[in-house]
């Protein structure tokens, strides 16, 4: 067990610098998410950590060591990887014996470990077969299997359920959480799946262009987003972004709107509400043009636009609604779900 | 394609068995060459049968002095010089391609591309063409009638390293990552890891280069010059010109067909390895 510390760190490929001064602190036994778009500079900060990258400046820290220009194989982590770069050849024992044996590991201990972790992962019947032989999701288990049987201070996750199909993803994910909360090893997890990143982390690391854009639980990150690109990035379906002009604490929408907020400032903002947060109302100051409705089940969600523009606006109702296209519907929201943003820097302004 | 016309069938196989014979002639008149007695070889219309000879002239050329008069070793230890020669020209090109393929892929060095391209040149340069130096070079070494003469000029291979590059590169560098994170160091993986993977090639490639090493014939002429020494097949061809005498048809035969013998039986053998390593991309 150990936590982890990035100082500074910053990479490099020559003159392209691919991440800008990222710093953060992992406790000890947190599960971290660090996630954003594809080519956000998050596998490779993963691969930094896991030595597989040169750190081009900054430090890391696993335990109280810097580990900078450590091997891999001293940095005393373990890595789970996107098609599972299990060895083809070798059993599904083997593979996860493998790294053991390399460590000069007796014979009893080995498979002592090698049987817990299949236990665990409900692989004992599959022990001797190759990795062909096996389905997607007996692979990533057999993959996690290897990382645990070298009971690491890290266990790093390169994307690791992004090979599987969507239902198997949702019982993986959870039973990784569940592993990791039993065994308590801190642990990194790089994804591009915001669901997964939710559902997840302790807490999530936000990159953007190699930038850290923030850094907390989940929570916050939905509460209180720091940008506008994590407050579109966070919630599903996303944030509804339009410009706005507010004054003395009123806001003013594109149409003409007026909404009430909590504060007293005077600005050009860009403003944001989600979807979940606007109510149906009679008396609503929010007008909706309806242009389709898409039936979830157990809610809807409806698309149109702002009355009197062409600004689109997605709500989310309870159970099911059905109205003809066209039709206008009314929404009031709270002045604490009102999300403002500064309309130049894209960050969060606080009342 | 499924068609049913039963002219086109009756032609279609009446095409390919004329291919068989065509191919299989030459070998069924080896064989019946070799059960006949000397004389009966020289008479006119060739026989097209077996005759009762085969066993009498299998001792005579095999462990004889293969043919009469001459100072010829027995054709055992030709066949043993052949095999010995093969197999060192087969393993040690596999070998030698397997480690150079490993540095060009695996590591990097300064003009890594310069030391690749280099190699990759010499595939244009056949024994043949560099073989009045290459003599100079072994007869200084002292190496003549050896078997390090006959096996280490032919024994580094452009082909096969070009083609362990290529085998390594369809490899996915997460194989590397990983096992580097298992602790592996770089031989480590070599043996455990690029070795395996490349198993079914490496079949491939050694009956391609059995054969190969097996069917050497202009090298083995220079530089043996000891009769205990000879390659099989430079010696058939020796035999037919075996000075004023009329050819002992029989012997020659049945030494062609021994010759025969060892890379039909190394294709058979390995045959499912040769087929998948020559198909199979899936790594």
């Amino acid at each position: 067990m150990a936590s982890i510390v990035l100082k500074d760190l910053v990479k490099d490929y020559g003159k392209v610098e691919v991440l800008h001064h990222v710093a953060g602190q992992f406790e000890d036994g947190e599960f971290i998410v660090i996630v954003g778009p594809s080519g956000c500079g998050k596998s490779t900060l993963l691969r930094m950590i896991a030595g597989l990258e040169t750190v081009s400046g900054g430090e890391i820290y696993i335990g109280d060591k810097m580990v900078n220009k450590l091997e891999p194989a001293d940095r005393d982590i373990a890595m789970v990887f996107q098609n599972y770069a299990l060895y083809p050849h070798m059993s599904v024992r083997q593979n996860m014996a493998y790294g053991l044996k390399l460590r000069k590991l007796p014979k009893e201990e080995i498979n002592k470990r090698v049987e817990e972790a299949a236990e665990i992962l409900e692989i004992k019947d599959y022990l001797d077969r190759k990795p062909r032989q096996l389905s997607g999701g007996q692979r990533q288990r057999v993959a996690m299997g290897r990382a645990i049987v070298r009971d690491p201070q890290v266990f790093l996750f390169d994307e690791p359920l992004s090979n599987l199909d969507a239902k198997l993803r949702v019982q993986m994910r959870l039973e990784i959480r569940k592993l990791q909360r039993r065994l308590g090893v801190t642990s990194i997890y790089v994804t591009h799946d915001q669901v997964e990143a939710m559902t997840l982390g302790d807490r999530l690391m936000v990159l953007n262009g190699g930038y850290v854009e923030q850094f907390g639980t989940p929570i916050e990150l939905y509460d209180r987003p720091a940008s506008v690109f994590v407050a579109g990035f966070i919630g599903s379906p996303a944030m509804n972004f339009m410009k706005a002009k507010i004054n003395s604490g009123k806001i003013k929408l594109p149409n003409g709107t007026i909404l009430n907020s909590n504060t007293q400032l005077s600005a050009d903002i860009t403003l944001g509400i989600r979807p979940e947060h606007v109510v149906a109302d009679a008396k609503g100051a929010l007008e909706l043009e309806v242009e389709m409705f898409e039936q979830l089940g157990a809610n809807t969600l409806v698309h149109g636009k702002l009355k009197d523009s062409d600004e689109p606006f997605v709500a989310s109702m309870p159970g099911h609604v059905s109205e003809e296209p066209g039709t206008l519907m009314k929404f009031s929201i709270a002045p604490e779900a009102l999300h403002m943003f500064d309309a130049k820097t894209g960050k969060r302004l606080e009342p | 394609m499924v068609e049913n016309r039963p002219i086109l069938n009756v032609v279609t196989h009446l095409v390919l068995i004329l291919g068989v014979a065509i191919v299989a002639l030459p070998i069924w008149i080896t064989f019946v060459a070799a059960t006949h007695e000397e004389t009966r070889m020289l008479q006119a219309p060739l026989p097209l049968l077996p005759g009762g000879y085969f066993f009498e002239n299998f001792t005579k050329t095999f462990f004889g002095s293969g043919l009469s008069g001459s100072e010829s070793a027995p054709v055992w230890r030709m066949l043993l010089n052949s095999m010995f020669m093969a197999l060192m020209i087969a393993i040690g090109k596999i070998a030698i391609s397997l480690i150079s393929a490993f540095a060009i892929v695996y590591f990097k060095f300064p003009f890594r591309m310069g030391f690749f391209w280099m190699i990759f040149i010499t595939l244009m340069l056949p024994v043949e063409v560099r073989i009045l130096p290459t003599f100079e070079v072994v007869a200084d070494l002292g190496l003549l009638n050896s078997y390090w003469g006959l096996s280490i000029p032919l024994i580094a291979s452009a082909t096969a390293t070009f083609m362990f590059r290529q085998v390594f590169l369809t490899i996915p560098d997460e194989m590397l990552e990983s096992a580097r994170i298992d602790g592996a160091k770089p031989l480590q993986f070599f043996w455990d890891i690029l070795i395996p993977l490349s198993r079914t090639n490496i079949a491939a490639l050694f009956v391609i280069l059995f054969i190969y090493g097996w069917n050497q014939y202009l090298w083995p002429l220079l530089i043996t010059t000891d009769t205990d020494m000879t390659t099989i097949v430079m010696s058939i061809k020796q035999m037919l010109e075996a000075a004023e005498q009329s050819p002992q048809w029989n012997i020659i035969m049945m030494t062609a067909l021994l010759a025969m013998l060892p890379p039909v039986f190394v294709v058979v053998a390995m045959q499912k390895l040769f087929v998948k390593g020559l198909t199979e991309t899936d790594k």
